[in-house]
């Protein structure tokens, strides 16, 4: 079976409003907030695409972008 | 559909706080409905008053936003005009258990094929942080500033004994199970509850000095456990999660329908 990878997290800036729990939660500890208290990814090649941060943001503002594995 | 299709964007962002574990709950409910691939306009969502009951100005279904604690009054009346169609009523433990306790009861008890979720966060949000059925003894609220005397309802318990026929219970640090149970209440034909546990980090979480939302959603995580597990066995103190009823019995429009033909002197 064709592999999920990550392409993006798509973070709607205007509707986050920085409760920080998908940071607390992040497994690999990829998302952080920004200087204005905005959700956003740092260390992408760590995420596992596993969208626990897009089923519990309370906002809706996560969306996790994937594209099909080609090798 | 995508889970956006669902929603009225232009309400977007929503009113809740930041950190309110009611979004969550919209977020799986979302999610659930598009997994069912139930058509937006075969769906008909009441909410009564309270933080919670905004969640039916969020979606783009039919939304019915009616008077504290009636929306299950409301429901029965869609749903008895119009039999096909799938009722959703997301309340707040207020709204569901004080305000509207007679008629969460009843509707239990009449088996009527409505999806009932009651989102507890075990205070009043929105009038400032009163205490509510579902606060719990020993617990601190606006109204009970050296702690609650009243003992809480156990949502599960009330639903058996009331006779509802799906009941189930998870939390908002549980996103998948949300989404799994509130797919499994609204396919089953009956009256169906699903208490989400939620976190009100501006209320609840200050007065009783828990922490923020991510706090709130560590202590979901440690104070419950799957039925009948390991933990529970060694814990008692811990909060069960999962499907405590799930059974057949006549529904009420059903049941109706048959009084109409009887009444008009068929079998």
């Amino acid at each position: 079976m064709a592999k999920k990878k990550l392409k993006s997290h798509n973070i709607n800036r205007d509707w986050c409003k920085g409760c920080g729990i998908c940071v607390h939660f992040c497994p690999k500890k990829v998302l952080e907030l920004d200087a204005e208290e905005k959700a956003v990814a740092g260390d992408t090649e760590a995420c596992i695409v596993c969208r626990l941060c897009e089923l519990r943001c309370p906002d809706l503002a996560i969306e996790i972008e994937t594209e099909t594995e080609t090798e | 559909m995508a889970v956006k299709d669902f929603l009225r964007e232009r309400f977007f962002p929503h009113l809740w706080c930041p950190g309110c574990g009611h979004g969550t709950v919209l977020n799986g409910l979302v999610r659930a409905i598009e997994e069912l691939g139930i058509r937006k306009s075969d769906i008909v969502m009441v909410s009564g008053i309270g933080c919670s009951s905004r969640i039916s100005g969020y979606l783009d279904f039919h939304t019915l936003h009616t008077i504290h604690g009636r929306a299950l009054a409301f429901a029965t009346g869609v749903k008895m005009s119009r039999p096909k169609l799938n009722l959703i009523v997301p309340m707040g433990d207020g709204d569901a258990l004080a305000i509207g306790g007679n008629h969460f009861i009843h509707a239990c008890r009449r088996n009527i094929d409505i999806t009932a979720i009651v989102m507890n966060n075990r205070i009043y949000g929105m009038t400032g942080g009163q205490y509510s059925p579902l606060s719990g003894y020993g617990a601190a609220a606006t109204t009970a500033p050296y702690s609650n005397i009243d003992h809480t309802f156990d949502v599960v318990e009330l639903s058996k004994a009331a006779g509802a026929t799906f009941v189930a219970r998870t939390t908002s640090y549980h996103p998948k199970e949300i989404t799994k149970y509130i797919k499994k209440a609204i396919q089953h034909k009956g009256f169906s509850v699903v208490e989400i546990m939620s976190q009100c980090p501006t209320y609840f979480g200050r007065k009783n000095k828990i922490g923020g939302a991510v706090e709130m959603l560590e202590y979901m995580k440690d104070q419950t456990t799957p039925i009948d597990s390991k933990a529970k066995a060694e814990n008692p103190d811990l909060i069960e999660r999962g499907i405590f009823v799930e059974k057949e019995l006549p529904e009420y429009c059903e049941e109706y329908e048959k009084v109409i033909e009887r009444a008009k002197g068929g079998a």
